[in-house]
């Protein structure tokens, strides 16, 4: 058997010329160092190398990965490691072993960085594998006779291709599917083959059928099991995988077993029998029966082990023996289970790698932090181009559960998923199309967020559009391999990131759909230079982890090459906005009122040549007449050029900074208040005048645009907000351009959304029709906030809504049915605005700190801008534009003349 | 008419036609947000501070519209280069040379500037 064989004792290190010291060991001679330290084991505390030794023995995907995190804690300055593999070569991902026929090498399979050893110190010796461990003397010895000390010994040697007793089973033209070499040994035989056989159908069968067939083999499969994949998948979705991988050409045999493997007379396999009778001609049989954990070399030296295999281990990874661990699949782990998944192998890693860095220097036993009890099986695989998953309880074992199952024959595609009598997801088998698998088995456990058919149902099926990534809450572990939550993959900026910070998809790979969809688009770079995050993620960073400062998320959350530095034009007034949607009132002083545009921080808004202009809020558009005179007055008094707006009011030209406060004060105590005119937020809300003056109208728009409009007064958003309220279909508020408008019917009112005027025009969509008063004013929070959470910066209502995946039936989903389960979120968020609403020019007149901002001159507090200076047009005034042309003093300096005091 | 008061321990200073001329207190000068000052000569000079305390100086005219109005302008770092983007058509300008990032052509003059020790 060729796994039998030991591979030859080459040594193939990556870059060698690199390494800081010879780690390419003859194996028929010890270094000197080796020999000294093998003859002198009790005194290998002294001596030019006095720190603590660690030998790792076995280098697969999971002791590199537990290598990785020993340099993760920093335990590998500390200590001297070295590894010892029995494979030539260092970790590569064996659980994509069959893309080796997708044209990669080798080399591409790999999963050790090229310098990741070197640059840790590890000292590595492959193609060497231990055979023996004398506990005692605390040494190991190598087949080539190397003899290392440890104080530290970890066990990651994996398991060993189970090979069912049958006779002819070492013949030539038997292999086993585990290693790199086994796939060049059977790529080498099958050069003169025409068919091949692969006895096992489980999750490695099909792998290794996929193997041959990517070889040019006819192929047959023979299963025990009356179905395909039986620890993965329930009897629906065995036949629809058989369904499929027999429409591939494959020969399937289930519900028999192998008897014998038949050969020649030159020895080489030409057939074999099976436990049925029949008998199958083929030139190669490749065993994949299952695995067995490689657990010798510990019963050897006297450590437990499991009755049927595998070296027990406590909830931190340790033997028997304090001072040895066992990681992985060789590993018998505390819940009694040994697991042959990637997954559960890395958590063991990291578990043993805290338990090391934590104890060092501590006697045995008091590691605290990271444990390991068990884990989740689920898995998704992509197994002869079928994508067949299976996640939680697949098998529906749990007392009292109850199938929702989609089967499709004709397409191959199976879904089932199981649940408790409350709706608890509590796992399923997807064959076929298993693209919710990211989105399922992240909310096994809870209540998904929509009816269960519709999480199997395929699009377009009658079903709603899909559940996005984004309904996911943060907790969600996307990566299960790694065991990354989606709130640590949305602070990363893209793909590579994620993969480099979180290990998110370095695994089975079977997350990435779902990180490539948490993430950015590919190409769009972030909001800025500053951060390499979109609106909504800054939002979402800020209320996950519940910041409230702007410099603290640039330097925890910006490009690297921004952090510490002073941000940008472009980011600060977003936070600003974030801030001020997640703590429901406006920030105006200390390091907020520094991230907001001019408009923002003088609660007005800059014109051409430095004046501002001013606009009290008139909700709805009504004023009584004394207002009317109060705004006239204060324009002429102040010398304002005045101009009705087209939502409704009266927009106040020209004032020079200094004198906003004293134009407030004469508008708040006329009960004027601010209408934001200068912010991303609700403008106005228009209306017509409605059913108490218009023969035509049915509902009072007045009074309900006026209560919108104080509802929503304040409110930060993405970007500006337009309203109306029309009383009738006759429409004379158009508010079916508006970012919400409302419409009067002879019932109630319609919600119509994602309106524009501009110069993008859009009509609004029908939200809703005929809702309460209440109804509508519970829309329209929810449809405003969810709004508010995740559009784009400067992203208007209605560009979201064409951008929103799923579009309006998407949105509907989520505020009128609440299918992300988030509309209590949204209303309390809300309320909490309109409990935390303030008038900001009330504010800002009662506070002397706040009003020394309104000078022109910093040194000179009582003296007007000379630059702002108006002419007159039309018996009102309009910006003197030659002022700002001719400039205060002539240009005669530059700025290599003043450098240089 | 220009009055500096400060707090004591000194003000913010400018080199203007070859001599110090004391503008504010050093607590007026938020980081990250600018203030104007009016010069003797009848010019205005925007002044800056960032979050590690160091001071800028430039003139507050806006080149591209003439309005005084660089001081109102939301500040930031490039590449490690503090500048001031004009709160109105938003062309960024380099704190330390006044050279306008958006347009080579384009530059304000700088005002040395310190500080209270």
């Amino acid at each position: 058997m060729p796994h039998d064989a030991e591979t030859p004792h080459a040594a193939v290190l990556p870059r060698a010329a690199e390494r800081p010291q010879p780690t390419v060991l003859p194996h028929d001679a010890e270094t000197p160092q080796a020999a000294a330290l093998s003859q002198r084991p009790g005194s290998r505390r002294s001596g030019p190398d006095d720190r603590p030794a660690l030998v790792l023995v076995g280098h697969g995907m999971v002791g590199q990965r537990f290598l990785e995190a020993l340099a993760e804690q920093g335990v590998t300055g500390r200590t001297r490691i070295t590894v010892l593999g029995e494979e030539p070569r260092p970790a590569y991902d064996r659980v994509r072993l069959s893309s080796y026929f997708d044209g990669r090498t080798p080399d591409d399979l790999s999963v050790t960085a090229p310098d990741f050893l070197a640059r840790h110190g590890i000292e590595a010796h492959f193609g060497d594998p231990v055979e023996a461990v004398d506990r005692t003397a605390r040494t190991v010895t190598t087949r080539s006779g190397l003899t290392l000390p440890y104080d530290t010994l970890v066990l990651a040697t994996g398991s060993y291709p189970f090979v069912p007793p049958v006779p002819g089973r070492d013949a030539e033209g038997c292999f086993v599917y585990r290693t790199i070499e086994d796939l060049l040994a059977i790529e080498a035989y099958a050069k003169g083959a025409g068919t091949g056989a692969v006895v096992g159908g489980g999750l490695l069968g099909l792998e290794a059928a996929g193997a041959l067939r990517g070889l040019g083999l006819a192929t047959h499969v023979v299963e025990f099991a009356p179905r395909l994949m039986p620890v993965q998948v329930d009897e629906g979705g065995g036949a629809a995988l058989l369904r499929t991988v027999e429409s591939m050409g494959l020969t399937v045999h289930t519900g028999t077993g192998t008897a014998a493997v038949r050969t020649g007379d030159d020895g080489r396999v030409t057939g074999m029998e099976l436990s049925d009778g029949s008998e199958i001609a083929t030139d190669l049989v490749v065993f994949s029966a299952g695995v067995r954990p490689r657990d010798a070399l510990a019963r050897d030296c006297g450590l437990a082990v499991g009755e049927r295999g595998g070296i027990a281990v406590d909830e931190h990874c340790r033997t028997s023996d304090p001072a040895v661990y066992a990681i992985g699949e060789c590993a018998l782990a505390a819940d009694g289970r040994v697991y042959g998944l990637v997954a559960p192998g890395y958590e063991m890693a990291l578990t043993a790698a805290e338990s090391i860095g934590a104890g060092a220097g501590e006697p045995p036993g008091t590691a605290a932090g990271r444990t390991f009890t068990g884990a989740d099986t689920s898995t998704k695989l992509k197994l002869l181009g079928v994508d067949v998953a299976s996640f939680g309880d697949a098998h529906g074992t749990a007392a009292g559960c109850l199938d929702v199952v989609y089967a499709d024959s004709r397409a191959g595609v199976y879904k089932k998923l199981v649940m408790d009598a409350d709706g608890v997801l509590l796992g399923g088998v997807l064959v076929g199309d298993a693209e919710a698998y990211g989105m399922l088995r992240p909310l096994t456990g809870s209540r998904p967020p929509v009816a269960p058919e519709q999480l199997v149902l395929p699009a377009g099926a009658g079903a709603p559009a899909a559940l996005g990534p984004a309904a996911l809450p943060d907790s969600a572990v996307v990566c299960s391999c790694h065991n990354v939550t989606k709130g640590a993959i949305v602070a990363c900026a893209s793909l590579p990131e994620v993969k480099k910070c979180t290990k998110a998809g370095t695994g089975c790979g079977g997350c990435v759909t779902v990180i490539r969809q948490l993430l950015p688009p590919p190409g769009e770079s972030g909001l800025c230079g500053c951060f390499p995050h979109s609106r909504q993620e800054l939002y979402e960073i800020v209320r996950t982890l519940r910041l409230d400062s702007y410099a603290e998320l640039l330097d925890a959350h910006g490009r690297a090459e921004a952090r510490g530095g002073e941000g940008c034009e472009v980011c600060k007034p977003v936070v600003a906005s974030v801030l001020a949607s997640l703590e429901g009132a406006y920030p105006l002083d200390g390091e907020r009122a520094a991230l907001q545009d001019t408009n923002d921080h003088f609660l007005a808004n800059l014109q051409r040549n430095g004046s501002y202009s001013v606009v009290p809020r008139v909700p709805g558009g009504e004023i009584t007449p004394d207002r009317l005179i109060v705004i006239g007055e204060v324009a002429r008094d102040f010398g304002l050029y005045t101009k009705i707006t087209g939502g409704q009011r009266i927009d106040l030209f020209g004032a020079r900074v200094d004198q906003l406060p004293a134009i407030w004060a004469r508008l708040v105590d006329a009960g004027f208040e601010s209408g934001h005119a200068y912010g991303k937020a609700l403008r106005t809300v228009k209306s017509c005048v409605g059913q108490t003056w218009c023969r035509y109208g049915v509902q009072d728009s007045v009074r309900m645009a006026i209560d919108l409009e104080l509802r929503y007064r304040g409110l930060r958003a993405p970007h500006k907000l337009k309203s109306a309220v029309s009383g009738c279909t006759r429409e004379c508020a158009e508010a079916q351009s508006k970012d919400f408008g409302v419409i009067a019917t002879a019932n109630g009112w319609n919600l119509h959304v994602g309106g524009n005027g501009g110069a993008t025009p859009r009509h609004a969509d029908l939200l809703a029709r005929d809702l309460s008063d209440a109804e509508l004013v519970r829309l329209i929070d929810r449809f405003l906030m969810f709004y508010v959470r995740t559009a784009d910066r400067l992203e208007r209502t209605a560009a979201w809504l064409e951008r929103l995946e799923g579009g309006l039936e998407h949105l509907r989903d989520v505020v009128v049915h609440d299918s992300l389960g988030l509309c209590a979120e949204l209303e309390a968020q809300m309320a909490a605005h309109v409990a935390g609403y303030r008038d900001e020019w009330a504010a800002t007149l009662e506070d002397p700190e706040r009003l020394a901002r309104f000078v022109s001159f910093v040194n000179a507090p009582g003296t007007p801008d000379p630059s702002v200076r108006f002419v007159p047009e039309r018996d009102q005034l309009k910006p003197d534009l030659a002022v700002l042309a001719i400039g205060p003093a002539p240009a005669g300096r530059t700025y290599e003349g003043v450098n240089t005091p | 008419m220009i009055t500096t008061e400060t707090s004591g321990g000194g003000a913010v200073e400018l080199l203007v036609g070859g001599a110090w001329l004391a503008v504010c207190d050093p607590a007026r000068l938020a980081p990250g947000r600018g203030v104007a000052a009016l010069l003797p000569d009848g010019r205005q000079a925007a002044l800056f501070r960032d979050r590690a305390g160091r001071l800028y100086a430039i003139d507050n005219r806006d080149p591209f519209t003439g309005a005084q109005v660089l001081s109102r302008g939301l500040t930031g770092s490039a590449a490690g280069r503090p500048f001031v983007a004009s709160p109105l058509l938003k062309q960024r300008f380099d704190l330390v040379s006044g050279r306008c990032l958006d347009d080579e052509e384009v530059a304000v003059a700088v005002y040395p500037v310190r500080s209270p020790a």
